[in-house]
């Protein structure tokens, strides 16, 4: 079961993702990355159907770069928040994608952010923020463990603890994790989780 | 002739369309620009005419990129510039997220012609006012191309060619001056050729440098500097011309 989480800490967010494509009972790879650079500095980490995953991240990504060529200037995080939910919103009540999304991003002037959209169209700016089964046990993690403007170390020990419930509780639990943040210096992976090799 | 010109879907009956020549006329009247190809660099400059007092000139940027890899300078109405440049911004976009690669310089000004041509041959429009210089490096063999296309839309590829106010003047120029350069040097020749028919100074031309790292506009105070050196070069060169005529 697909599983994505992410938390805003001091200066940088983070967007941990499972890096499984599963068809059944079948494990297709465990190295797909689901966590799409949207630009320099914005991170967009995408769970749900495939198809509709793909589609949907790469469209907004390619409309967040016609903005910034049209507009000399990139969207702020949290346009891109209201510019996807607007897209997921449109499309709902006649061919919906099946993608939730949590976006992180990293502004100038108002620091880092995280966004939660669902595949319904919810839009909520979060601290901490996550998707899948393994929600439950991330989200009662972060509950525990979270609190504001954590270093990047904390950030990351939070995220492994987060992984290791979903790996011990959760009866399907993905193979793989990857890890990416952005901060002011923009957005990049930042590491792997691995239990077997692709 | 005053019949032929009405509805541009017409031949005259000596073979012309003459809307478009029209708006080649247009395009005649619109400020000088220019383009050179070099190894590694490509230049596009545009004639800035004297700024206006109250305007604020940031607000009017003449040479404009469609993509990380190419920019596009034009020559005419700025107005029907917009929405051209607009439609190729989106087809670069789309080209990228339908086959998952950047567009070739190419296929962006065939894109670009091919618009400009359905507005010749279609009821009820005009053809767009402006001819365009387009310029990029081939994201998959690296290599620079310099287009032109203008309202009839034909485009084709060159090494250096200027369009817009004086253009013939500009393009003798280059065609007696120009050899393979790169770096400074295609900057050098850019300019030079737009000195020919503009005012000297910084503030009259707006520079853009087109790189493998991608588009640079220059400061004015870095164009003043370059200026100063081609008028310098020139002045040499006036001083060694009539430097021997005097020792014999």
């Amino acid at each position: 079961m697909e599983c994505v989480f992410g938390m805003v800490g001091k200066g940088f967010a983070l967007v941990v993702a499972d890096t499984s494509a599963v068809n059944s009972i079948l494990v297709h790879k465990s190295n797909e990355d689901k966590i799409m650079v949207l630009d320099s500095h914005k991170l967009m980490g995408a769970s749900g159907e495939a198809g509709d995953r793909a589609q949907f991240t790469e469209y907004v990504q390619k409309n967040v770069a016609l903005y910034q060529y049209r507009n000399g200037i990139p969207l702020t995080t949290k346009a891109a928040a209201n510019f996807m939910r607007g897209e997921l919103a449109t499309a709902l009540r006649k061919n919906p994608y099946m993608v939730n999304i949590v976006l992180a991003g990293f502004d100038k002037d108002t620091g880092p952010s995280l966004y939660f959209i669902d595949y319904i169209a919810t839009l909520h700016k979060v601290d901490k923020a996550a998707f899948g089964y393994g929600s439950y046990f991330a989200l009662s993690m972060m509950d525990r463990h979270y609190h504001p403007n954590m270093t990047v170390d904390e950030a990351i020990k939070l995220a492994e603890q987060c992984i290791e419930e979903i790996r011990s509780r959760l009866v399907v639990a993905p193979q793989n994790f990857v890890i990416k943040i952005v901060d002011k210096d923009g957005a990049r992976e930042h590491s792997w989780r691995r239990t077997t090799k692709d | 002739m005053a019949r032929y010109d009405r509805a541009i879907t017409v031949f005259s009956p000596d073979g012309h369309l003459f809307q478009v020549e029209y708006a080649l006329e247009a395009v005649r009247k619109g400020n000088a620009a220019v383009g050179v190809r070099g190894t590694d660099t490509i230049v596009l400059g545009v004639e800035k005419k004297s700024t206006v007092k109250l305007q604020d000139s940031r607000s009017v940027r003449k040479i404009v990129s469609l993509d990380d890899h190419i920019a596009l300078a034009c020559a005419g109405l700025k107005a029907d510039a917009r929405v051209l440049i607009n439609r190729a911004r989106i087809e670069c976009q789309s080209h990228r997220l339908t086959v998952e690669d950047p567009v070739t310089v190419e296929y962006i000004t065939r894109y670009i012609a091919g618009l400009q041509q359905k507005y010749t041959q279609s009821g009820g429009v005009r053809p767009f006012g402006l001819s365009t210089l387009i310029v990029g490096f081939d994201p998959y063999t690296g290599v620079p191309s310099l287009y032109q296309t203008d309202p009839s839309g034909t485009f084709s590829a060159w090494k250096a060619n200027a369009t817009g106010r004086n253009s013939n003047s500009m393009r003798e120029f280059l065609e007696k001056n120009y050899k393979e350069t790169s770096g400074q040097e295609t900057i050098k020749l850019a300019i030079r050729a737009l000195l020919e028919v503009v005012e000297s100074g910084g503030k009259n031309i707006e520079v853009a440098v087109m790189t493998k790292e991608g588009l640079r506009q220059l400061e004015e105070a870095e164009i003043d500097a370059i200026v100063a050196e081609i008028e310098a070069e020139k002045a040499a060169a006036e001083a060694a011309k009539k430097a021997p005529a005097k020792e014999t």
